[in-house]
């Protein structure tokens, strides 16, 4: 091999390796949702509409959107998922002011239409899975994934109820439901983009067959190689 | 008038356009895959500024809404979601693009007289296009949006004497925020992208005047024979147009599958805090520009300040962007083609490469001790390319240039 060369592989080798090392994060488990799961994906809407949405808003989702992709009917939605007395085609907000809120957890809770875009869905599975007693922090309990965080441990009576294989079902339903909830599209884009690239597959054999037939001007035609 | 010609040649040279820049426009027939990509960028062009114009009919320029219109065009317009995957990821795929198109002129030396004037206008392209996607990073208003920008307008700041007031005369406020926002979106759909075509069109007529270069680095117009045809010309229509429309549809399916399948790209193509509103009062663990940003943010960040200024990073910055414009000057090689060079030349050109695209990587990396070194090795690499290029390229054999062009 030659020195030059040695030296760029050497480089690269040293650098992602470097890169590995320097990547001592907390682990977190993988979620493995599957949005397609919709039997999963309305647990998930039932339990974050009891659980989570006393003070967590979904402001950027709508009640008749969660009805239409998840195959309920709004009438379900409207007696089973609507608390805060909003009409069907309203975004999913908290009735809990803003004020009282940051009063009694010390913050606003955050808005987690897109919480699973920007923290991603295996942080949501195993935050939802790490709480812990600890009698220093106010709620009395803390996190590992997010230390010191603001948030009781509400789902405590879940926990408390079910086993620990059903507990872990309840949090991935509540994760596939924020997954969904992040990009409500990816129900349309997975589905379809099969289709679109069996047709490109398809246009682009045409194509070049297309431009084979061209070509043969080109090769022994009109436009062959001249002296 | 002539009777034979139809009515609207009689008013407009239109026939005469189509046979200049099509029909009678002789291509040489050796290009390969390098010269696919001229032809994609005008694609690309034009699915920017389409699916740009959608996306501005449901998008609000307001520090307040601006985020929230991005999701609603997400979710609540009629293939919106669609229509912004499209220009994310054409974005990114326009730079793919154009790195490429620029890889194809340093391998055969397309940028060597007579196609000086098309390289500088190709560079003011590239630039313009680097600060139109800036500026467009800016408007979902996203944490990166917000902090990107802060970090990158900033560095004007540190021009001495006139820096404070040259970052509040682009800012239009004293920090980035709703001001801003609405000038670069302005600038954004309609001051650049009118350059850019303009650009584009002066771009074409330059290389359809002199003729297109090849793999060989022969001027085909050399050897014509009686008719006047380049003997090694094939008509750019229809065998050009066919062969490109076959390259196009190949490359809508790596686009599409990358759209329909993974439109944040780990995080390369939409940044994951992108998707927290933009809020001034929180600062992200760390900040990174898009992915075709980061050579140039690598020098910023390689080049120490002086006297606590970080003017010589800026100017470090823009050099490695402005020394582009020299390269036809800079080389003095008898010879176009990476074919012909000599091969310790092959190696500077390969040595190049890497220093760029090992900058482009350590520039998305936090900084360390050994980052920062690393990237003041490459930083050297890339401007000694250029600087040392009027000794190197001369040095060596080169290859005999045939007379015609090679398969």
């Amino acid at each position: 091999m030659n020195i030059k060369l040695k030296l760029i592989v050497g480089l690269s080798v040293l650098l992602f390796s470097v890169n590995i090392f320097a990547a001592s994060k907390i682990h977190l488990d993988h979620a493995n949702t599957d949005i397609f799961d919709e039997a999963s994906l309305q647990s998930g809407a039932k339990l974050f509409m009891n659980y989570c949405s006393g003070c967590h808003e979904i402001s950027l989702m709508r009640y008749n959107r969660i009805a239409k992709d998840l195959n309920l009917t709004e009438e379900h939605v409207a007696k089973n998922l609507m608390f805060a007395g909003n009409k069907i085609g309203e975004s999913i907000t908290t009735a809990m002011p803003e004020g009282a809120a940051a009063k009694w957890f010390g913050g606003v809770p955050p808005d987690l239409s897109l919480v699973s875009r920007s923290k991603g869905t295996d942080w949501i599975y195993t935050y939802l899975r790490s709480f812990y007693d600890d009698e220093e922090r106010i709620f009395g309990v803390n996190n590992k994934v997010l230390v010191n965080a603001s948030m009781p441990d509400v789902l405590w009576s879940l926990r408390e109820s079910q086993s620990e294989a059903e507990f872990d079902q309840s949090v991935l339903d509540i994760t596939n439901f924020l997954d969904y909830v992040g990009e409500p599209a990816k129900l349309i884009r997975l589905k379809l983009g099969k289709w679109v690239l069996l047709f490109l597959g398809i246009l682009f054999i045409l194509t070049y067959m297309l431009k084979k037939e061209y070509w043969k001007d080109v090769k022994y035609g009109i436009w062959r190689p001249r002296d | 008038m002539n009777n034979k010609q139809s009515w609207i040649d009689q008013r407009f040279p239109l026939t005469k356009v189509i046979n200049e820049h099509l029909a009678e426009y002789y291509t040489p027939r050796n290009f390969n895959f390098w010269y696919f990509f001229g032809g994609l960028a005008v694609v690309m062009l034009i699915m920017q500024l389409v699916t740009g114009i959608f996306l501005t009919m449901h998008y609000k320029p307001d520090a307040e809404y601006a985020f929230a219109s991005v999701e609603y065009i997400m979710r609540d317009v009629e293939w919106g979601w669609f229509i912004r995957y499209m220009h994310s990821t054409g974005a990114s795929a326009f730079f793919v693009i154009i790195y490429l198109h620029m890889m194809r002129a340093l391998l055969y030396g397309s940028y060597k007289g007579p196609r000086e004037l098309i390289w500088i206008l190709g560079m003011v392209l590239y630039i313009l296009l680097l600060a139109e996607a800036f500026m467009g990073y800016v408007l979902p208003w996203g944490q990166m949006s917000f902090w990107g920008a802060q970090v990158i307008i900033s560095l004007f700041g540190s021009v001495p004497i006139v820096g404070p007031d040259l970052l509040v005369w682009i800012l239009g406020d004293y920090a980035v925020g709703d001001a801003t926002l609405n000038r670069f979106f302005s600038l954004h759909v309609v001051v650049i992208p009118l350059i850019l075509v303009v650009l584009v069109f002066l771009h074409i007529v330059a290389l359809h005047h002199v003729g297109s270069n090849n793999p060989d680095g022969i001027e085909i117009k050399k050897n014509k024979d009686a008719d006047g045809i380049p003997k090694d010309g094939i008509p750019f229509h229809p065998y050009f147009t066919i062969k490109d429309s076959v390259v196009v549809v190949g490359f809508l399916w790596i686009f599409c599958a990358v759209v329909f399948y993974a439109p944040a790209l780990n995080g390369y193509f939409l940044e994951a805090p992108n998707f927290i509103e933009a809020n001034p009062l929180k600062t992200p663990e760390h900040i990174a520009p898009l992915w075709y940003l980061t050579p140039y943010y690598s020098v910023l960040r390689a080049i120490p300040p002086l006297f606590g200024s970080q003017f010589p990073g800026v100017l470090g910055m823009f050099a490695a962007l402005g020394v582009f414009f020299l390269l036809p000057w800079l080389d003095r090689s008898p010879v176009k083609s990476i074919r012909y060079r000599s091969p310790i030349y092959k190696w500077i050109l390969g040595a190049f490469v890497v220093s760029f695209i090992m900058l482009g990587w350590l520039g998305v990396q936090p900084v360390t001790p050994l980052y920062v070194l690393l990237a003041r090795i490459f930083t050297t690499l890339y401007f000694s390319f250029f600087i040392l290029m009027p000794w190197f390229s001369t040095l060596g054999k080169t290859k005999e240039v045939p007379e015609r062009v090679t398969g």
